[in-house]
């Protein structure tokens, strides 16, 4: 597998407070990558520098597309559309479901084929409100509409901001069983570990804006290096 | 009660005789009334969208100025437009004082702030939830520009209904500007202050309810366009 991100002397500040600081970090085509971590960890940070909508305040984020290396400066408009990212709170657009999911598509100029639209809300249990509109949905469905908007426009790398945060058993297994039958590359926010060590093949840990571990995913759980993962991992409350 | 009874009698006896009179001022009222808006929502929509999208040093005091504007007192803005249109004016060549252009050009000025102020505030709330996620979806800055005002569509349509209401019911400036000619400038609000001074109160009346009814005709226009234009969108 070659790679797809390179982050190196990563430190990104909010008004003169570092909310992130990350000495290297490689993530690889193909796989499914979990940040573990606290709210307020810096989870979210990352994911927007990752998905190219910020810069860092110092050091690079380098992604390669098309065999070509790219930096958030430097990104064009149709490589930009290879990075998809579903944010833990999607907006939805004031249009039917169906829409909706096929915005993305419209926008990239690409041909609307209804029975493809019409497949993945099947994949996504809401082809019975496909001509609802979308602000009518529940958070669940909603949640699924949005992963549904990014998977049909088969992205390199889908980006995902808690999927399954505040969803119950059915809309998490649902999400889970889409996100495993992915070729792409993945990579996951969530608090949850035990979604982390279900769905990803390298985890990384972040605590207080600083990138403390990152190991394939068995020997993450099972013999954790780092103090913090630790005590993160067998349910201590971190601060 | 009388009075207002008989306003009512005289504006149906107004409206279904025809009254030549009337309508040439109906008439004159309508086309000063939907220039003046055109121009103010041509002007206004865009350059409102332009705020409410864009970030830039002194955004905050140019926000400033229109809401100021947004409450311009209409005799004020009429004496200015009074003064540029009069011969010694900077637009004396023209020709348009004491005409329907002047009047437009009073109206729209009027008009012009409550579109484009009230047009960036409804972009701004959908920029501010809507923005990270268009770009996160792939779009280039004019889909982006675009499926915001589609998506502050409401906001907007309230902008321009709000601007009618405004343009509509203007009498300072259209009088000064205008000066409320008979057959030539003279429009329903100015006929209104004109029969009220002198003391024919039931005819006022009566062309304060036709004022009224014309308003909601057009703004049940206003918002069946916004209807189909929000149908046609999904």
């Amino acid at each position: 597998m070659s790679d797809l991100y390179h982050l190196q002397n990563v430190t990104h500040r909010y008004r003169e407070r570092t909310i992130l600081t990350l000495p290297s970090l490689t993530i690889q085509q193909g796989e499914t990558f979990a940040l573990i971590g606290a709210s307020g960890a810096g989870k979210s940070t990352l994911l927007r520098l990752l998905a190219m909508l910020e810069t860092p305040s110092q050091g690079t984020v380098k992604i390669q597309l098309g065999g070509a290396w790219y930096d958030g400066h430097h990104l064009p408009l149709e490589q930009r559309r290879k990075i998809g990212i579903v944010f833990q709170t999607p907006i939805m657009l004031t249009r039917s479901v169906l829409e909706n999911l096929a915005y993305g598509l419209k926008v990239r100029g690409e041909k609307i084929v209804k029975a493809r639209l019409m497949g993945m809300l099947e994949q996504l249990q809401l082809a019975h409100v496909a001509t609802a509109p979308a602000y009518t949905l529940s958070g669940g469905e909603q949640k699924r509409l949005a992963l549904g908007r990014v998977m049909i426009l088969e992205t390199e790398v889908i980006l995902l901001d808690e999927p399954t945060a505040n969803l119950d058993p059915t809309n998490i297994a649902l999400i889970e069983g889409m996100l495993q039958k992915q070729q792409r590359t993945i990579i996951i926010i969530t608090h949850n570990f035990f979604q982390a060590r279900r769905l990803a093949d390298r985890v990384g840990f972040i605590h207080n804006g600083e990138l403390l571990e990152v190991g394939q995913a068995d020997p993450f759980f099972n013999q954790p290096q780092h103090p913090l993962t630790r005590s993160f991992l067998s349910g201590e409350m971190l601060f | 009660m009388d009075i207002f009874l008989k306003g009512l009698q005289e504006a149906f006896v107004l409206i279904f005789s025809l009254d030549p009179a009337l309508l040439e001022i109906i008439n004159h009222t309508l086309q000063v009334t939907l220039w003046a808006l055109l121009f103010a929502s041509v002007l206004g929509v865009p350059l409102g969208a332009m705020l409410g999208l864009l970030s830039f040093r002194g955004k905050r005091f140019i926000t400033t100025l229109i809401h100021t504007a947004m409450g311009l007192p209409p005799v004020f803005v009429g004496l200015v437009v009074y003064l540029l249109l009069s011969k010694r004016g900077v637009l004396g060549d023209l020709d348009w004082l004491f005409t329907r252009q002047g009047i437009v050009v009073a109206q729209t000025i009027i008009g012009l702030p409550i579109v484009m102020g009230l047009t960036m505030n409804s972009i701004q709330q959908v920029n501010h939830h809507y923005k990270t996620e268009l770009l996160a979806l792939g779009v280039n800055p004019f889909q982006l520009v675009l499926t915001m005002i589609q998506e502050a569509q409401t906001g907007i349509f309230v902008a321009i209904a709000s601007g009618f209401g405004r343009i509509i019911a203007e009498v300072g400036a259209v009088m000064l500007v205008g000066g409320n000619i008979e057959g030539k400038t003279r429009v329903l609000t100015t006929a209104i202050v004109l029969e009220t001074r002198q003391g024919r109160f039931d005819l006022a009346l009566a062309l304060g309810i036709i004022l009224l009814g014309i308003a909601f005709c057009l703004h049940l226009l206003i918002s069946g366009i916004q209807g189909r234009v929000a149908t046609t969108l999904q």
